[in-house]
């Protein structure tokens, strides 16, 4: 069949599955959409490059399915740049589309040429120039199995104008084989054999679960082998969610701002079983020190992660669900159990320092940001699919939001971007409309891609933004106060709009509360009201996120409330 | 040679780009890159590209899961020990006054290099051989007077079984 590189763009994205895209249009890519509105793609149009690829991100992550973004050439490219690198640092599948001056106009500073091909190479998994339309279905294919399959990521396929007008035969590509990517899903039985054997010894395991649990689904994995061996479970950031935050055996997360229990029982613990981790600087603090006492079962999809920052006992190389399925048959198989008494010890240890230092804050005159978000919890009954913006509002979000089913938690992590929340919100709406999603944002950070309000606005998507207004970037003047003798350099944000009617200006309704008591029947009215909403708390501007390790010292030296 | 340098060699496709990706690998991460060496094989589809790289252990086989992770880096193979044969290639500009050129043609004889070229003042001298031999040649031509100096990095191949031998 004869078909144009846009006709064929838009029959691979059907045979993908893909029902809808976000993006921003531009000249390289106007035969690209010219096809776009006469196929049934849904197409939401961001009002940034930037806010497209992280609300194709917050599709991904909420859905678990392959997040595409369509963008012009140039500027268009440029801008994309933050939101790559933010999916790549978390692992996040998605594909962008980048249009592409034509193929003989590479390389002559033609206008809105930018090699974004070279640019993105070290914060994609991988990506693509096309440079003959007979590749462009092979190139999509492979994109769309790269960034899925093994350690997912995004990746990138820039498209020259003319590839898209150029005419092919198009022959349907039913199995992708790429002969040097072939990621191990299936674990080594050796390895968990050996990993077995650490599990009968260990008189203090710990779970510590990662992202990688989210991406395989592997929480009812999880959960299983944490109960069948009463094992307690701490996670990076990016795990929160993949075990349930109502669950006993659950610590809280670990790291610079985990909880006082966690870090304690990962410095005390004997087994550490590592799933679907990075062992990211955030969450070992000084590396001597991690876990010093522990021998460490790792398994994870990418080998790159293994032994990288920490010393390995067993790698396992595979899928964490799949290691986690053999695994606790292996379990079931020799009939191994936590033997109640010694594990008794170890658990009841845990019960004392939960006891000794509990995350906590004291509700005076101002309205202290964590209470705005135990009153979010209970209001929304710990069912909302959370997004986050970066600083201490996502610390606290992490903190005080239970989180109790994996995709429920969607944040950058890896790279920390401002100004992920809201348009990540909006992919998460978009792929459940139904549901209730809130942006727990900062007021620094929620101006980085405020624009995108106007797309929740004309897609009626009701995203809730609950603005904890601070008044200073908080998280960065955290440490002025701590590490710099407080002198706090540009961290005051001596100027904000007024939030209520720059929601109204959007056609969104906005809500504000100044005092206490104002809390909670601001957040039902906001809850309450059908389109998007902008919340904004006036929040005490002095509060700190605790417990505190500062970077580089080992998780046990926690400033404490 | 130096127990923590090593010769990795890969085949990778033989596309535009691919070689800046592992060259970007390298800068990205912080390894080191001693020298490079690139060319197409057999298969005009896939290149060899053979890195030489110092790094103890644990370094070294991060860097050697990294490369693997590279969607166009087919294969990967550790070259540094007695398994594989190691060369590299110099070409020498030597100052050759007379009463240097007997010794300058000894040591080439010596080292079984060749002179490639026979100038007023200099000879250009063609040499191959493993590292260590290169070091050696140039440490002697020095004192004459070496004017410029190529050198190419090394190229490895696995040796084949040597069976009843
Ligand atoms: C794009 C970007 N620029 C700078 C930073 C550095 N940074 C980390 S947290 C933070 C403060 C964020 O302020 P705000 O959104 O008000 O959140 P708060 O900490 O006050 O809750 C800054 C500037 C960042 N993470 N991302
Ligand atoms: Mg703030």
């Amino acid at each position: 069949m004869e078909l144009t590189g846009a006709q064929i763009l838009m029959t691979i994205l059907k045979e993908e599955g893909v029902d809808t895209i976000f993006g921003f249009p531009g000249g390289a890519v106007i035969d690209l959409y010219d096809e776009l509105i006469r196929s049934d793609l849904r197409h939401i149009l961001v009002r940034h490059e930037q806010g497209a690829v992280h609300a194709a991100d917050g599709y991904a992550r909420a859905s678990g399915k392959v997040g595409v973004c369509l963008v012009t050439s140039g500027p268009g490219a440029t801008n994309t740049v933050t939101g790559i690198a933010t999916a790549y640092m978390d692992s996040i599948p998605l594909v962008i589309i980048t249009g592409q001056v034509p193929t003989q106009l590479i390389g002559n500073d033609a206008f809105q040429e930018v090699d974004i091909v070279g640019i993105t190479r070290p914060c994609t998994k991988h990506n693509y120039l096309v440079n003959h339309v007979e590749d462009l279905a092979r190139i999509l294919k492979e994109a769309f199995h790269i960034a899925h399959s093994g350690r997912p990521g995004p990746v990138l396929v820039d498209i020259p104008k003319n590839i898209g007008v150029a005419k092919t035969d198009y022959q349907p590509i039913t199995e992708v084989k790429i002969k040097s990517y072939n990621p191990t899903y299936h674990p080594n039985t050796k390895q968990l054999k050996k990993a077995l054997n650490l599990l009968k010894a260990a008189q203090r395991p710990l779970i510590f679960s990662g992202g990688g649990v989210i991406l395989s689904k592997a929480s009812d994995e999880l959960a299983d082998l944490a109960h069948r061996l009463k094992i307690p479970v701490t996670s990076s950031l990016m795990g929160l969610g993949a075990f349930p935050g109502s669950d006993p055996l659950w610590l809280g997360m670990l790291g610079m701002h985990g909880t006082y229990r966690a870090n304690m029982a990962v410095s005390q613990c004997d087994l550490m079983v590592a799933v679907g981790v990075r062992f990211d600087d955030r969450v070992t603090g000084k590396t001597d020190c991690f876990a010093s006492g522990a021998k460490i079962i790792h398994i994870d999809i990418d080998p790159t992660s293994i032994r990288k920052n920490i010393p390995v006992t067993v790698p396992v190389v595979g899928d964490c669900r799949s290691s986690l399925t053999e695994l606790n048959r292996m379990i079931v198989e020799e009939g191994i159990q936590a033997d109640e008494t010694t594990r008794r010890g170890w658990l009841d240890q845990i019960v004392f320092w939960r006891d000794e230092h509990k995350l906590a804050y004291e509700q005076k005159e101002t309205i202290k940001p964590q209470f705005v978000i135990e009153k979010l919890y209970e209001l929304t009954r710990g069912q909302a699919i959370v997004t986050t913006e970066v600083g201490q509002n996502q610390m606290w979000a992490a903190q005080f939001y239970h989180f109790d089913r994996p995709q429920q938690f969607i944040t950058s992590g890896g790279l920390g971007t401002m100004g992920f929340g809201l348009p990540a919100a909006i992919g998460a709406q978009v792929a459940f409309p139904e549901k209730m999603v809130v942006d727990i944002a900062g007021d620094g950070s929620i101006q980085m891609n405020i624009q995108e309000m106007a797309t929740a606005v004309q897609y009626n998507l009701p995203v809730k933004v609950v603005i904890l207004n601070n008044r200073c970037l908080g998280m960065v003047r955290q440490w002025q106060e701590l590490f710099y003798d407080k002198r706090y350099a540009h961290t005051i944000l001596e100027h904000a709009p007024d939030f209520v009617k720059l929601a109204e200006a959007f056609g969104a309704r906005g809500l504000r509360a100044s005092h206490p008591d104002e809390v909670e029947a601001t957040l039902a009215e906001g809850l309450e009201t059908k389109g998007p909403v902008i919340m904004e708390f006036i929040v005490a501007s002095e509060e700190c996120v605790y417990p505190m390790v500062p970077a580089g010292k080992a998780i046990t030296d926690m400033l404490l409330v | 040679m130096n127990s923590n340098k090593h010769t990795l060699t890969m085949l990778v496709d033989n596309e535009p780009g691919v070689l800046s990706r592992v060259v970007g690998l390298f800068s990205g991460r912080g390894f080191n890159i001693d020298s490079l060496c690139v060319a197409e094989t057999l298969d005009p589809k896939v290149s060899r590209v053979t890195i030489v790289t110092q790094a103890n252990k644990p370094l070294l086989e991060q860097i050697e899961k990294q490369l693997r992770k590279l969607i166009n880096v087919v294969k990967l193979r550790d070259m540094s020990d007695d398994r594989a044969v190691r060369r590299e290639m110099a070409l020498i500009c030597v100052h050759a006054r007379p009463e240097n050129r007997d010794e300058i043609l000894r040591l080439v004889n010596l080292f079984r290099a060749k002179v490639i070229d026979v100038a007023s003042n200099y000879y250009t001298i063609e040499a191959s051989g493993d590292a260590d031999k290169m070091t050696a040649l140039i440490g002697l031509l020095k004192p004459m007077g070496i004017k410029k100096i190529a050198r190419t990095g090394t190229v490895a191949l696995y040796r084949e079984p040597k069976r009843g031998i």
